[in-house]
C-alpha cells in the first residue's frame, strides 16, 4: 500500500483514540470550588476576552491571580483570546466575565475538546508526520510504524484530551523546530523553537540542546566567517520574535517583571504533590523541604540541575550532529525534571507515573487502554524486542565500564529488565485502584509509583548520558549509518 | 504468515474494541442496551413459563428462546456485576457496573467472531505470489470484517449481539466453504434460533444443501441426478434442524406457548418502514409517494383534507395508508421478496456451483430481503455486507460491488449516531473503514474497481453528510420540517443500494449463463 493511504489511516486512527478519551472525564469535572485545569482554560479565554491587555497578568479586581491566574507566556494568552472570540460566537455564556466561572455544560466541553483537536491537529500531527519521514531511519513501513507509535503515545493524549492542556502545541512547537532543524533551515528552526518557548515555558527543558547545537554549528563553520554570520541572523531571529510575542508588554517594565514572576513562581517551594524527581524522592529519606530555607533549596536546584546538564550541552557543542542533538534534547529534559526547582508531573510526561493523577481524574479506563495500546504497538512494530542485542542497544560504553561482569549478555538483561518494570508498574497500578493504603501511611501507593518511576528516569538518564557522550567526536567512515 | 497477520488484525481489533469502552459510559442511553438489560432481567428474576408473557417494560422479548437462554447465562454473571439490573421493576437502571458488564459481555462474545474471521481467512482462495503481509488476501479480509465499520457502530455504540450472532453466521459459511456440510447446518440452525431475521437466507441454505449435500453426485452436464439422492444424509439434516429446535421451543410448547411466542417474535403491527427509512425500495416507494401527493396538492388535483394524516417520516412505528399509490401490507412484502430471490435460488438448484455459489445465493437473499422487506432495519444491511467480503477479496467484479454496497449501506447508518460527540468519532471510523477497504482492494487488483459514475456517486455522499449535519441544522427549515436529512440520507442511499444490488444479480446470472454455454 502507498505511503500517504497508510499514514492517513494511522492519523485517523490517532484521532479516533484522542476523541474518543476526550469523551471521558476531565480534570476538576464537578469539583467547585476551584475545579481544575480544564476551568483554568476557560478562565483564560474569559479573561483575555474581557479585560485589556495589561490587566491579565495582574491582580485586579476583575482579575483575581488566586482563581487560576494566567502563569503560562503571552502565546497561551493570544491562543485563549482566539478561543474565546469563536466561544462568543457560538454561546456568549461561556466567556462572561464572572458569570461563567465553573460553567460546566456538555456543549462547552464538546467545544473545549475541539480546540485542543483542531490545534493537535495543526500543528502537533503534521510535525509528526513530517519528523517520521524525514529525520528517521528505516523502511517506509519503520516509518510508519513510528508515526502509528507516536501519535498514540499515551502521556499526551491522556493528558491533552483527559486532563485537559495545550501540550501539543508547544510540543509540537518545538518538533517543527526539531524537524526543520534537520533539514538544515537554522533560523527558521530558531524561530519554531522561540515560539514554542513563549507558549510553554516548560519548553526552558529543550532550551540548552537548541542553543549548544546552534551554538556548536556556528562554531564548525568557523567564526571568523559564516559561522559569525549564521549566529547573528539566528541571535536577530530570536530577539524579534521574542519581541512580538511580547510586544504589547514591552511598554513598561513592571509588565515584563509581572509576567515573569508569574511564568517562575519562586515562592512556591521545592515540590509539591508526589512527583518523580529527585527532591521528592529524597524527601522519603530526609526532609529536605523543612530542613532547607527556600532561597537555598532554590540554588541548590539550579546548581544540581545545571551539573547534570553539562556533560550532555557541552558534548553537544563540540559535535553538533543530529543525533546528538536528539540525545541531548532527552538528556535535558531528564535533567531538568529530576533537578529542578517546582515540577509538576504533567512535565515528564510518561504515563505510568501519572497514575495518581489520573486516578483523580476519573481516567483509569483510558489509561489502561491507551498504555496497553502503546505498548503492544512499540513493542510488536517496532520490534523492540529483535533490536535488544548489544549492538543496537549501543551498550558498548556500559561493556567497559562494568568490566567486572564480562560474561553477561547485557541485551537479556535489558530486555528481562524491562518485563520486570512492566509487571512492577502493573502491580502498582492494580494496587493503586483496588487496595485501600494503610492508615499509617495514606499516600503509600502515589509515593511508591513516584519512587519506582524515579529509579526509572534516574537509570535513563544515566544510560542516554553515556551513550551520548561515548560517541567519537569524528564519526568513524565504518559506522555510515549512525553519522547523521 | 497466515497466524501472523491474523494477529495484528485481531490486536488491532481488541485495541479498537476497548478504546471504545473508553467512552463507554457516554452512550448508555441507546434503548437497545436497555432491552438487553431488560432481558437479562427477565430470564433471571421471573420462571421460564413468563419470559414471553412479561410486558412491564414495552422492550418485550421478542428474539426466539435460545437467545433467551444465552440472556439467562449471561445474566449468572450479572449478579456478580450489580444485583439491581437483574430486578425487572427497574426500568432504565444504568449503573457503572451494569454499563461496565453489558459492554464487556458484547466484547468478550466477540470471541465467536474472531475466531470465525479466522476460519474464514483460512478458506480464502488466493493467487500464488508473495505478497507483503498487508496485501495479503488473507489480512484484507481479516481487517474489513473486523474493523468492519457498520459491526462496529452497532454492537459497541449502539449495544447488540451482533458480533456473536454474525461470528456464527461465518462460521456456518466457513464450514461450507471447507466442505463440513454438517457442522454448518447445524450452527445455522442454532443461528436462526438465536434470531429469527436469518430466516430471510433460509432459503438458501435449505435449497443448497438439499441439491448439493443431499443429492450425492451430479449428471455430466450440471442436472440434477435424482438417483443419487441419499435418504441418510437427508435423516441426518432434519434431525440437527429438529433437535435444535427442540432444545429451544421444546420448553414452549410443552407450556402450550407456542402461539404466544410467535406472536411476540413477529410482531406485524410494526409499519412498513422503520422510523428511519432503511435505503431499500420502500424508501424509494414512499418518496415518489409523498412527491405525488404534493404534486397533487399544488395542481390541485387532490383535496389536502382527504390525505392521511399520519406522516411516515413522524418518528412513531405504526401502521398508515400511503396517499396516492397502493398501499403495502406484510404479504405483499413478503411476495416480493420471494419473487426477487427466487432467480437465484434457482440457479443453485440448477447449476450449482458449490459453496462459492452458495454463498452468493446467501448474499443475494439477504440482500433481496433488505430490499423488499417488511419493517426492515437499516442495521440489516451488515447481514449482505459481511458475508459479501469473502467474495469481495476473490473476484475483481465483487470488489468492485462491494466497495459500492459497502460504502452506501455504511453510510445509511449513520443517522443512527445523531449527537454532535459522536459526529467525529462516526465520520473518523467511516472514512478509515473506507479508506482502507478502498486502497486495500485496488491494490489487490491491481487498478481502478469503479467507473466514474459510481466514482460521482460516492463523492456525493460527501456533499449529502455536509448538507445533513452542517447546512441543514443551520437553516430555518431545520424547525417546520425536521425530517428532511433522514430522508435525504434513506433514498440517495437506497439508489446506492439498488444499483449494488441489481449488479450482483447481473453477475449471478451472467454466471449461470456462461454455465449454461459451457454444457453446450
Amino acid at each position: 500500500m502507498e505511503n500517504w493511504s497508510l499514514v492517513s489511516i494511522c492519523v485517523l486512527f490517532g484521532l479516533t483514540a484522542r476523541w474518543a478519551v476526550s469523551l471521558n472525564s476531565y480534570s476538576g469535572a464537578g469539583k467547585p470550588p476551584m475545579f481544575g485545569d480544564y476551568e483554568a482554560q476557560r478562565h483564560w479565554q474569559e479573561v483575555t476576552y474581557n479585560l485589556p491587555v495589561h490587566e491579565w497578568y495582574f491582580n485586579t479586581t476583575d482579575n483575581n491571580l488566586n482563581y487560576w491566574g494566567l502563569d503560562y507566556p503571552p502565546l497561551t494568552a493570544y491562543h485563549s483570546l482566539l478561543c474565546a472570540h469563536v466561544a462568543k460566537l457560538i454561546n456568549p455564556d461561556w466567556v462572561e466575565l464572572h458569570a461563567s466561572r465553573g460553567h460546566e455544560s456538555y456543549g462547552h466541553k464538546l467545544f473545549m475538546r475541539a480546540t485542543v483537536l483542531v490545534a493537535d491537529l495543526l500543528i502537533y500531527i503534521p510535525a509528526v508526520v513530517l519528523y517520521s519521514f524525514y529525520l528517521s531511519e528505516g523502511s517506509n513501513k519503520k516509518k510508519v510504524c513510528t508515526v502509528l507509535c507516536i501519535l498514540l503515545y499515551p502521556g499526551l493524549i491522556l493528558i491533552d484530551y483527559g486532563h485537559f492542556q495545550y501540550n501539543s502545541i508547544s510540543l509540537g512547537l518545538a518538533l517543527w523546530g526539531v524537524v526543520v532543524l534537520g533539514l538544515g533551515w537554522d533560523v527558521l528552526g530558531s524561530l519554531a523553537f522561540v515560539l514554542s518557548l513563549n507558549y510553554k515555558q516548560m519548553e526552558l527543558y529543550h532550551s540548552l540542546p537548541f542553543f549548544c547545537y546552534l551554538l556548536g554549528k556556528c562554531f564548525k563553520q568557523g567564526l571568523a566567517g559564516r559561522g559569525l554570520f549564521l549566529l547573528v541572523k539566528i541571535a536577530v531571529t530570536v530577539l524579534v520574535t521574542f519581541a512580538l510575542c511580547w510586544l504589547p508588554f514591552l511598554s513598561d517594565p513592571g509588565q515584563i517583571l509581572q509576567v515573569v514572576h508569574r511564568l517562575f513562581p519562586v515562592g512556591r517551594g521545592l515540590f509539591e504533590d508526589k512527583v518523580a524527581n529527585t527532591w521528592c524522592s529524597l524527601n522519603v529519606l530526609i526532609k529536605i523541604k523543612t530542613i532547607l530555607s527556600t532561597d537555598t533549596q532554590l540554588y541548590f536546584s539550579l546548581t544540581t540541575t545545571l551539573l547534570a546538564i553539562l556533560p550532555s550541552s557541552i558534548k553537544l557543542l563540540m559535535k553538533p550532529t543530529l543525533w546528538q542533538f536528539k540525545l541531548a534534547l532527552v538528556n535535558s529534559s531528564l535533567a531538568f525534571f529530576l533537578f529542578s526547582f517546582q515540577v509538576h508531573e504533567k512535565s515528564i510526561l510518561l504515563p505510568a507515573f501519572m497514575l495518581p493523577l489520573f486516578l483523580k481524574d476519573g481516567l483509569l479506563v483510558p489509561y489502561v487502554v491507551t498504555s496497553l495500546a502503546f505498548l503492544f504497538f512499540s513493542i510488536y512494530l517496532l520490534s523492540a524486542f529483535e533490536h535488544c542485542s548489544e549492538d543496537k542497544l549501543r551498550l558498548g560504553p556500559y561493556r567497559r565500564l562494568l568490566i567486572c561482569m564480562p560474561r553477561m549478555d547485557l541485551g537479556r538483561v535489558t530486555k528481562w529488565k524491562f518485563y520486570f518494570s512492566i509487571t512492577a508498574m502493573a502491580g502498582l497500578s492494580f494496587m493503586s485502584v483496588a487496595l485501600a493504603p494503610p492508615d499509617q501511611l495514606p499516600d503509600l501507593f502515589p509515593l511508591l509509583v513516584s519512587v519506582f518511576s524515579y529509579l526509572h528516569f534516574l537509570g535513563l538518564l544515566l544510560y542516554f548520558n553515556i551513550v551520548q557522550i561515548a560517541e567519537p567526536l569524528q564519526s568513524v567512515r565504518k559506522n555510515q549509518k549512525k553519522s547523521n | 504468515l497466515a497466524s501472523v497477520s491474523l494477529i495484528t488484525a485481531l490486536a488491532v481489533h481488541c485495541v479498537v474494541l476497548l478504546t471504545m469502552t473508553v467512552f463507554s459510559g457516554y452512550f448508555s442511553h441507546s434503548t437497545d442496551f436497555e432491552v438487553h438489560r431488560n432481558w437479562l432481567a427477565i430470564t433471571h428474576s421471573l420462571p421460564v413459563s413468563k419470559w414471553y408473557h412479561e410486558n412491564t417494560s414495552e422492550w418485550t422479548l421478542d428474539y426466539p428462546p435460545l437467545f433467551a437462554w444465552f440472556e439467562y447465562s449471561l445474566s449468572h454473571v450479572a449478579q456478580h456485576f450489580d444485583k439491581e439490573m437483574l430486578v425487572v421493576q427497574n426500568l432504565i437502571y444504568t449503573s457503572p457496573a451494569t454499563i461496565l458488564f453489558q459492554r464487556l459481555s458484547v466484547i468478550v462474545t466477540d470471541i465467536v467472531f474472531i475466531y470465525a474471521v479466522k476460519e474464514c481467512c483460512r478458506s480464502v482462495r488466493e493467487e500464488k505470489g508473495s505478497k507483503d503481509l498487508l496485501g495479503h488476501p488473507f489480512f484484507i479480509l481479516a481487517a474489513l470484517l473486523l474493523w468492519n465499520f457498520g459491526l462496529l457502530i452497532v454492537d459497541h455504540i449502539h449495544f447488540q449481539y451482533n458480533g456473536f450472532l454474525f461470528g456464527i453466521l461465518l462460521l456456518s459459511v466457513a464450514r461450507h466453504l471447507q466442505g463440513r456440510h454438517l457442522e454448518g447446518a447445524l450452527l445455522f440452525t442454532v443461528l436462526l434460533n438465536l434470531k429469527h431475521i436469518y430466516l430471510y437466507i433460509a432459503p438458501a441454505y435449505g435449497i443448497f444443501l438439499l441439491r448439493s449435500y443431499c443429492f450425492t453426485k451430479d449428471n455430466t452436464d450440471g442436472s440434477v441426478r435424482w438417483s443419487s439422492f441419499s435418504p441418510v444424509r437427508l435423516v441426518a439434516l432434519g434431525s440437527i434442524v429438529i433437535s435444535v429446535g427442540a432444545l429451544s421451543f421444546g420448553p414452549f410448547i410443552a407450556m402450550g406457548q407456542l402461539p404466544q411466542v410467535l406472536s411476540r417474535l413477529f410482531p406485524f403491527k410494526r409499519g412498513l418502514c422503520h422510523a428511519y427509512w432503511a435505503p431499500n425500495v420502500w424508501a424509494l416507494y414512499n418518496m415518489v409517494d409523498k412527491a405525488l401527493s404534493v404534486l397533487g396538492v399544488r395542481l390541485k388535483l387532490l383535496d389536502v383534507a382527504k390525505l392521511p394524516k399520519a406522516s411516515m417520516t413522524g418518528g412513531l412505528v405504526q401502521e398508515f395508508q400511503h396517499s396516492i399509490l397502493p398501499s403495502v401490507s406484510p404479504s405483499i412484502t413478503l411476495i416480493c421478496t420471494l419473487l426477487s430471490i427466487m432467480p437465484a435460488v434457482l440457479s443453485i438448484w440448477c447449476r450449482p456451483r458449490g459453496a462459492r455459489g452458495f454463498l452468493r445465493c446467501l448474499v443475494v437473499c439477504a440482500l433481496g430481503s433488505f430490499m423488499f422487506g417488511w419493517h426492515v432495519h437499516e442495521k440489516a444491511i451488515l447481514m449482505a455486507i459481511l458475508p459479501f467480503s469473502i467474495l469481495a477479496v476473490e473476484s475483481r467484479e465483487d470488489a468492485g460491488i462491494f466497495l459500492m454496497l459497502t460504502t452506501t449501506g455504511h453510510y445509511s447508518l449513520f443517522p443512527l449516531l445523531f449527537t454532535a460527540a459522536e459526529l467525529p468519532i462516526k465520520v473518523l471510523l467511516m472514512l478509515l473503514f473506507t479508506l482502507y477497504s478502498f486502497t486495500s482492494l485496488k491494490k489487490l487488483f491491481r487498478g481502478s474497481l469503479l467507473n466514474p459514475l459510481e466514482t460521482t456517486y460516492l463523492l456525493g455522499l460527501v456533499a449529502v453528510e455536509i448538507l445533513c449535519e452542517v447546512v441543514y441544522p443551520l437553516s430555518p427549515w431545520q424547525h417546520t420540517l425536521p425530517f428532511v436529512p433522514l430522508l435525504v440520507t434513506s433514498v440517495y442511499c437506497s439508489l446506492g443500494v439498488s444499483y449494488s444490488f441489481i449488479r450482483l444479480y447481473v453477475s449471478l446470472l451472467r454466471q449461470h449463463g456462461t454455465d449454461k454455454h459451457k454444457q453446450l
